[in-house]
């Protein structure tokens, strides 16, 4: 037994040192191949004695079991030093500079525009569209601007050349020509189904227009409109709808007040203030008492309805439109308007948003 | 329209506060715009009077004063020759705020003599422009401390506020007074003007040529007057809203312009020629009162006399018939212009005056006598003289108007829960008349609400003086029910895009409608019925026909600030025609590819970056990316030899490729810049199918395997050619086709290219053998041929 461990000793001893698996691997055929030294004491067991065999064929057995465990423990171990080397050699200085990646930005119109929707779709409206260059009976008459009235004066329209008719198309000066475009297409819309006129909740955001460029005013901006039409929504409708939105908008407790005003297009009409306070510098709404002016709203006038062919005795309804830039600056603290339209790399980057922030009512707003 | 607090309450009988009344005019419809009161400013100055004024032993024009004020007595350095003993004198104390001289005053040593305050001049007070000295109130009674803008008059508010266009009898501070006393601020005032008995007939004869502009004309004169300076109260009115004094019968005209929107004027009777005609003009000039020349055209109503103009009805006179100091006859006009006509005079002369802008609104017809009467009545009171009869020629439009009132309406459209005795007495506080009981009512409107034609108006009087504050607030809630989608397909397809291209890096920007004519032109607009009429300025004259052209001028613009590297996308209308089907939604980007220096090498992009963000957007869009075919054929506003169009079929849904360099050197823009330009509204829509469904994934679990060709072809051949050829091979099994080397040169013949592709092979069923896979590669090798004339590269 002297010569089996001695065999033993040395073989574990080689396994031990071998340096790399090229060499672990001739320690193997050496002891535990077809002509290892382990292989042929092993075959050397036929030539034994029943009696003998049973004693050193278990012995040889454990050896061989042995070996295969040292052998594969330092194989491990080997394939392991040898991919740590290989690692060591692919070091590199991990505090260079990436190659970025950025997300552009949405504009803030763009996403109040989105905010708006969400809101008012969840009270059941859908969103409507008209064109930039409207007809004058679109734009004024229609919506009950008499021809050569002084109200067609706080319009500061622009007009297209004139056409051979003499007639002149306007950039639209408002959102309202959308009200009767809707109203108008309702009303088709009954007369070929031969029903009832069907209750209309439409928004119209869009660009409008006015010949006026100064600090606070620019040539373009953005409008959202509003449209009910029912046979009972009333001006306690009208108060509460755009109070919810307002905050629901701000996404805070907000105080409003409506105002009586005038508007050829509605009757009664209002103009809606929101509570605000000023902070240093900053303009906070929903906190302090001083009013500033959001939006008009009123009753569809009788005229409009009638104009459009919607009966006014039995029909009636709510319309307003207020100021998406504005509506923008006031929520995200954006000082000047004339910036909106000028796309300057460094401002839309800084006021605007992330693609991924899709307003929602369910996350919040503009979380 | 500015009014005085004081002039208010000449009308209007309240004890109301400042505040008080901004608010009732505010919850009324009348919007302020700005309170201006002087008082505030002057809170500050006290009444004292100087009891000693010595030399000043170190200057010989200045004085040292003993000063009695709210504080004690100070001593004052003051160098005003009026300064002396015995004078009563406004005094500003030490750590007041004086705002003539935009000073706070501080402690001082003037020349070594301590000076703890100052007497005030009227300029330092903003009470006047008089500097030579120190104000010295008249009279004895006054007391120290007392204040300091009562002292000088100056404590009477001014309200300025928007005067809607349906409200011409705002323009008269009676008219804010009405509503103001229907809101229960106080009771109006009873009229203080009566009927004028004439002393002799009238010497001018009036006569209307042109009944359509001035249906009635009425007027008398007065003789044996004294023009001069209107008294003091009659000055401070008119100054305290900015209007300047001239003398008293020009004054008392424009009195009675804004005390009861009543525009009159008057002429110098010794000026005039003949009778007064109302005719249309004949294309003679005419000299205004604000100095210039005028054409009158036969549009415009003319006020003459036997020898010329004397004026353009309802808009200003003449300077040939005005009224000075000598005048001693005067002629007092009260007539109704027609609205339309006076207008269209105004905006053909561009003359803005108080008439025009009332007569334009519309007066209240049946004011033609009273206002005449009151006229007279203020020039007998501050001129002296003798009223002829009244004459008037032509009759003022009748006013008659009663509307069918049903008393419900108010609950239909406000719904306010109001009693009939509410609702009528509202009306009647108004002036509103006639038989207010029953279910419909038979509601008269005064004379002076021309604006009230119907039932809506008349609720609106009743809510709006009732208070907006109290109607109800009711949440609108959705129908019950599903709930139905928002937004159009087109919307959803702008914002995806916007938010994918967001996504991939580019800036959402947002610029104008409207371009340079010449910009348009070079994006091929600039056609005549798109030009506006009246464009802010020339580089904003014309509707875009790309939303490429104000990238391409920002990409400059931001470039010009350090911003080199940039991707600009904007989506927005663009404009083809003026008729609602000639607008259309452009999704465009602009990219001016400057990657800053990288440690391990960067790369600036090319067409093929846009072509990749187009496809992105379009696959953000739902358009069948796959399906679309690449040409060469776009816009002239696009590099010819880098510029392609992705369609579908005959539709083009987008275009890309580098902006044409020639174009971007008439613009002024360094170049390249690259872009592209998507339209929306050409994405086919998604089948209608039954649900949203989207059908069984069909993944085989048999491995892909991959196949490398190259074929020779024509050097100019479109690559898309052979990879859709190669697809064509066999549809079902071969699942993609990876063009990855395009190589020309050795080896390769002149006017040839090798193309090389990987064709990734999906079995569906069952592993292919050799034989299939070759008969594949073979099928594919004869296709290409077919196709393209392309040869397998040996």
């Amino acid at each position: 037994m002297d010569d089996t461990q001695k065999l033993e000793d040395e073989i574990t001893n080689a396994i031990a040192t071998a340096s790399d698996e090229a060499a672990l691997e001739l320690v193997r055929v050496d002891a535990l191949g077809k002509k290892g030294r382990v292989s042929l004491l092993m075959r050397g067991l036929g030539k034994m004695s029943p009696e003998e065999r049973q004693i050193a064929g278990p012995a040889l057995n454990a050896l061989k079991n042995r070996l295969n465990m040292l052998i594969a423990a330092r194989k491990d171990e080997l394939v392991e030093a040898a991919l740590n080397a290989r690692l060591a050699t692919e070091k590199v200085d991990i505090t260079l500079p990436a190659r970025s990646r950025s997300m552009g930005a949405i504009h803030p119109v763009s996403q109040v525009m989105d905010e708006v929707a969400v809101i008012f779709g969840d009270m059941g409206f859908s969103v409507a569209e008209g064109p930039d260059i409207e007809d004058d009976f679109h734009n004024f008459t229609a919506l009950n601007f008499p021809p050569d009235h002084p109200a067609r004066d706080q319009h500061d329209t622009f007009f297209l050349q004139e056409k051979d008719d003499g007639s002149q198309m306007v950039l639209r000066t408002h959102t309202s020509p959308v009200q009767i475009r809707t109203m108008v297409a309702a009303v088709e819309r009954a007369k070929k189904a031969g029903t009832d006129l069907e209750p209309i909740r439409i928004i119209a955001p869009g660009r409008t227009y006015r010949c006026d460029s100064d600090q606070t005013h620019t040539p373009m901006f953005h409008q959202v409109e509003g449209l009910v039409i029912d046979r009972e929504t009333h001006m306690g409708h009208l108060k509460g709808c755009l109070t919810d939105f307002m905050a629901t908008f701000f996404e805070t407790e907000i105080s409003t007040r409506f105002r009586p005003h005038h508007f050829p297009f509605t009757e009664p009409s209002a103009e809606m203030d929101i509570g605000y306070a000023r902070k240093d510098g900053q303009i906070l709404i929903g906190q302090g008492d001083d009013w500033m002016e959001i939006l008009g709203c009123g009753m569809v006038h009788p005229n409009v309805l009638t104009s459009v062919g919607i009966d006014p005795d039995v029909y009636q309804g709510f319309a307003f439109g207020m100021g998406i830039d504005r509506l923008a600056m006031l929520k995200y603290g954006i000082p000047d308007l004339r910036d909106f339209f000028a796309a300057d790399a460094r401002w839309l980057k800084h006021y605007g948003f992330s693609p991924l922030s899709q307003p929602n009512l369910a996350t919040g707003l503009s979380s | 329209m500015k009014f005085s607090i004081s002039w208010l309450k000449e009308h209007l009988d309240t004890d109301a506060s400042l505040n008080e009344i901004v608010e009732a005019m505010t919850m009324a419809g009348l919007e302020v715009e700005s309170v201006e009161n002087p008082a505030q400013k002057l809170a500050a100055f006290s009444v004292a009077k100087c009891l000693e004024a010595e030399k000043h032993p170190n200057a010989d024009r200045l004085k040292v004063c003993m000063v009695d004020t709210k504080d004690g007595i100070k001593q004052i350095v003051c160098g005003a020759p009026n300064a002396r003993a015995g004078i009563w004198v406004i005094y500003a104390p030490v750590g007041s705020y004086v705002p003539g001289i935009d000073v706070t005053l501080k402690k001082a040593k003037i020349r070594d003599v301590e000076s703890l305050g100052m007497m005030c001049s009227a300029r330092e007070m903003q009470a006047g422009d008089d500097h030579d000295g120190i104000i010295e109130l008249a009279g004895d009674d006054w007391q120290v401390g007392g204040n300091a803008a009562a002292a000088l008059g100056l404590n009477d508010p001014v309200i300025d506020f928007e005067v809607t266009p349906n409200r011409p009898d705002w323009l008269g501070v009676r008219g804010i007074a009405r509503d103001l006393a229907a809101t229960g601020l106080g009771p109006l005032q009873s009229d203080n003007f009566s009927k004028i008995k004439g002393q002799f007939e009238c010497p001018v004869e009036i006569k209307i040529d042109a009944p359509e502009a001035c249906p009635a004309f009425a007027g008398r004169v007065v003789r044996g007057l004294k023009n001069g300076p209107s008294p003091e109260w009659l000055q401070q009115r008119l100054l305290a809203i900015g209007l300047r004094p001239i003398s008293a019968l020009v004054d008392i005209t424009n009195y009675l312009t804004y005390d009861r929107d009543r525009p009159l004027h008057v002429y110098d009777v010794a000026k005039l020629s003949g009778p007064i005609r109302a005719r249309w003009g004949a294309g003679e000039t005419f000299e205004a009162l604000d100095g210039k020349e005028y054409d009158v055209t036969t549009a415009m109503c003319a006020i003459a006399d036997d020898d010329r103009v004397l004026g353009l009805g309802g808009v200003m006179g003449g300077t040939a018939s005005g009224c000075t100091e000598e005048t001693t006859d005067v002629f007092i006009e009260s007539a109704y212009f027609d609205p339309k006509i006076t207008r269209a005079t105004g905006k053909a002369t561009g003359i803005e005056s108080d008439a025009r802008y009332r007569f334009e609104r519309g007066i209240d017809p049946v004011s033609l006598q009273s206002g005449l009467d009151a006229a007279t009545q203020m020039v007998l009171e501050l001129c002296g003289g003798e009223a002829s009869l009244s004459v008037m020629a032509g009759i003022p439009p009748i006013f008659e108007r009663t509307i069918d009132f049903p008393v419900c309406e108010v609950k239909r459209l406000t719904g306010l829960d109001l009693g009939a005795d509410e609702i009528a007495s509202i009306l009647q506080s108004l002036g509103f008349d006639g038989q207010m009981s029953g279910d419909v009512w038979a509601v008269s409107v005064p004379s002076w609400r021309g604006d009230v034609s119907g039932i809506a108006d008349l609720v609106e009087e009743v809510a709006r003086i009732y208070g907006f504050d109290k109607l109800p607030q009711v949440s609108l809630r959705r129908e019950a029910g599903a709930v139905r989608p928002l937004a159009t397909p087109l919307q959803n397809r702008a914002r995806m895009g916007r938010r994918a291209l967001a996504g991939a890096g580019y800036l959402d920007a947002v610029t104008w409608s409207f371009c340079a004519k010449e910009d348009a032109a070079l994006f091929g607009g600039g056609g005549d019925d798109l030009l506006l009429a009246n464009p802010i300025s020339s580089e904003l004259d014309c509707m875009r026909p790309s939303a490429l052209i104000h990238l391409v001028r920002s990409a400059q613009r931001n470039a010009d600030r350090g911003v080199a590297d940039l991707s600009l996308m904007e989506v927005g209308p663009v404009y083809h025609n003026h008729s609602p089907d000639g607008q259309r939604l452009s999704l465009a980007g602009v990219v001016r590819s400057n990657p800053p220096r990288h440690w391990a090498g960067s790369r600036a992009r090319d067409v093929f970056d846009i072509k990749g963000d187009v496809q992105l957007a379009l696959s953000a869009m739902g358009a069948p990316v796959g399906s679309l075919q690449t040409t060469d054929q776009t816009r002239p506003c696009w590099h010819p030899g880098r510029s392609g169009a992705l369609r579908l079929g005959p539709k083009i849904l987008a275009e890309f490729g580098e902006i044409h360099p020639g174009i971007l050197a008439k613009m002024g823009i360094d170049g390249p810049l690259l872009g592209f330009e998507i339209w929306p509204e050409v994405i086919p829509a998604r089948r209608a199918r039954t649900g949203r469904s989207k059908g069984a994934l069909n993944k085989s679990d048999l491995l892909p395997l991959t196949r490398d060709f190259a074929f020779v072809v024509d050097a100019d051949l479109p690559a898309e050619t052979l990879v859709r050829a190669t697809k064509g091979a066999d549809k079902a099994l071969i699942a993609e086709v990876n063009l990855f080397d395009v190589y020309q040169g050795k080896g390769v013949p002149e006017g040839k290219k090798s193309l090389a592709i990987e064709v990734t092979i999906q079995p569906k069923d069952a592993t292919l053998t050799d034989a299939q896979i070759e008969a594949l590669g073979n099928a594919i090798i004869a296709k290409v041929e077919k196709a393209t004339n392309g040869v397998l590269r040996g």
